[in-house]
């Protein structure tokens, strides 16, 4: 019989998230796999989104439109897709793996009774079953999974891991339906939202980016990067646990936390690579990685290595750059 | 208040990590163990709510003899009493299977608040604690970076990280789950004093069918996810290794990156 999948659209005041067209490519991919259909829905979208989504090679574009969609809350999201799956029997249901998307969705499979498997980066047919493929240990292993006993299944996908140029565009445009709603009660008093940090040091139009990892050590250990920075003209950033333990101020954050950066050169100094840290980075045209451990996830997304103690390789590429100036 | 804190103890992230023989998890022998950094911030969150308002901290982890480790830890920091989830019925399981013995412990007794890390640093499923708050028919919060509980403990205003370095904030109702991000406060160190009375505190170790379990339920027969295998991503490819002492590797690297990468 063929399969029926879904994929979950996030968007935020009319514009679609760069991870939904992610997500339409995984379930395309997904759809020709298993053999079956994929649909997508739309949460709170106007007529515009639907169309921009209906555009791409999909059976339809499900839309859940109420006032109480409008502004997230897990309860109404939960309510809204939970009728609708439980309804409906999607065989998977997918979701770019969003802050959003991990706030609610493990509630929901817990809600319709669906098998999860969060943070997908691929997903493979073998006999007559789908393999998930998902990062560990912080994207130092990865584990392959199965799903077993009957049921939908969820997953959520990890950013970048399905390119958005792989989604197909329709021949004629998809079938735009309302979704039927249940009753949808939101769980939270939506106070406000704003901009974590106080004073914006952006990244994202920087040249060359220091990257400065756990592995740095301390705040007391900064002085040899900062001259690295200073004689390449570079920007200083940094992984999260950096700015968790206060070495550096949260401005400088670069990942699925912080800023995406897409530098031509991004040396990532003591920085292991945790997949939270790529999202951020890997767009760089050049990255360098400095670490002790060769077998960091970094060195996979790196031309160029130095494996070793990062306080003498720092020293000795300052060293270098002074000597060839 | 009564705030039950869940913690998991997970492998060090700065341990050298190993395939295990049967190639379905890490090797765990050679490596040390410690509380999962996020359920650290969870703790201490807690610990510094019942200074505040008054009450107590239980603490709660699922998993094997070692746990044992870790629960003192908490207990020297401060938690009243813990339980140990220790029966082997428990273990191996998903996110699904772990909130469900959760629930059931969390159920036997009254609690305020939940609260627990945002995500294990091994398995990463960043669920157990949404599925536990749904379990318990409580209202929860991912990725909190911020709690204050209102006046006469009611209620609590939560800051909600989100994408690009934006914030919201919202009020929720007591009892709920909240889910804690990394870094929203300082975890304490433990005192002499701490682990001194640490080892007189109460450790309670149910069995599923002390909380109502069928063993099935729970652990890896009650999952719905099952590891085929583990391994390193493939690493390193591309990458070119400049060797040799850090004098000759760093010339090598400032050359390739002059003249053959022309990005200096």
């Amino acid at each position: 019989m063929a399969k029926s999948i879904w994929i979950v659209m996030q968007q935020r005041e009319g514009k679609l998230h760069r991870m939904s067209r992610e997500a339409i490519a995984a379930g395309q991919q997904l759809a020709a796999m298993v053999g079956g259909t994929a649909s997508a829905v739309l949460i709170a979208g106007d007529d515009a989104l639907a169309a921009e989504v209906a555009a791409y090679e999909l059976e339809a574009v499900k839309v859940a439109a109420s006032p109480a969609l409008v502004d997230y809350t897990p309860g109404a999201f939960v309510g809204a897709l939970g009728s609708a799956i439980a309804a409906e029997r999607p065989d998977y249901v997918l979701f770019p793996h969003t802050y959003q998307s991990v706030d609610f969705v493990p509630r929901l499979s817990q809600e319709v009774g669906a098998a999860l498997v969060p943070e997908t980066i691929s997903f493979e047919m073998v006999g007559d079953e789908v393999i998930w493929k998902r990062p560990i240990l912080g994207g130092k292993l990865q584990s392959r999974v199965r799903v077993k006993g009957e049921g939908t299944v969820f997953a959520t996908l990890q950013s970048g891991a399905f390119p958005v140029d792989s989604a197909a565009a329709a021949t004629t445009p998809a079938a735009v339906q309302a979704m039927a709603l249940g009753d949808l009660v939101a769980d939270r008093e939506i106070l406000g939202v704003e901009q974590a940090g106080d004073d914006e040091v952006d990244l994202t139009k920087a040249d060359i980016i220091v990257g400065v990892g756990r592995g740095v050590g301390g705040p007391d250990k900064l002085g040899p990067l900062e001259e690295l920075a200073e004689r390449l003209g570079a920007d200083i950033g940094a992984s999260r646990p950096v700015i968790d333990n206060g070495w550096l101020p949260r401005d400088r954050q670069i990942g699925s936390s912080g800023q995406t950066v897409a530098p031509k050169l991004y040396l990532a100094v003591g920085i292991s690579g945790a997949i939270q840290h790529q999202v951020g980075m890997k767009g760089s045209s050049c990255v360098v990685a400095i670490n002790k451990d060769k077998s960091a996830p970094i060195f996979g997304i790196s031309q160029y290595g130095l494996v070793g103690d990062l306080h003498e390789l720092v020293p000795a590429l300052n060293a270098a750059l002074a000597e060839s100036e | 208040m009564r705030i039950a804190v869940c913690i998991k103890q997970v492998p060090d992230a700065e341990g050298r990590l190993q395939v295990a023989a049967d190639g379905k998890w890490i090797d765990e022998d050679e490596i040390k163990f410690v509380i999962n950094e996020s359920d650290q911030y969870a703790l201490e969150e807690a610990l510094t709510l019942t200074e505040a308002h008054g009450g107590e901290v239980v603490v709660f982890s699922l998993g094997p003899d070692r746990v044992q480790d870790a629960l003192r830890k908490a207990l020297a920091l401060g938690a009243k009493r813990a339980v140990h989830l220790a029966d082997s019925a428990f273990h191996g399981g998903d996110a699904h299977a772990t909130a469900r013995a959760l629930a059931a412990a969390i159920r036997s007794e009254e609690f305020d608040l939940v609260l627990t890390g945002a995500q294990s640093d091994d398995a990463g499923y960043g669920a157990t604690g949404s599925m536990l708050a749904g379990l318990l028919g409580w209202p929860h919060a991912w990725l909190v970076m911020g709690l204050e509980v209102d006046e006469g403990g009611g209620s609590a205003k939560v800051t909600r990280e989100m994408e690009s370095g934006m914030n919201e904030f919202f009020r929720l109702q007591l009892p709920a789950v909240i889910e804690v991000q990394a870094g929203l406060n300082h975890p304490r160190y433990a005192s002499l004093k701490g682990i001194m009375q640490a080892k007189r505190k109460p450790v309670d170790r149910p069995t599923p069918a002390d909380l109502g379990l069928v063993a099935d339920e729970v652990g890896m027969a009650g999952s719905r996810l099952e590891i085929v295998d583990v391994a390193f991503p493939d690493s390193g490819v591309g990458a070119q290794i400049f060797e040799g002492d850090p004098a000759t590797a760093a010339k090598a690297l400032i050359e390739k990156l002059r003249n053959e990468a022309r990005v200096l």
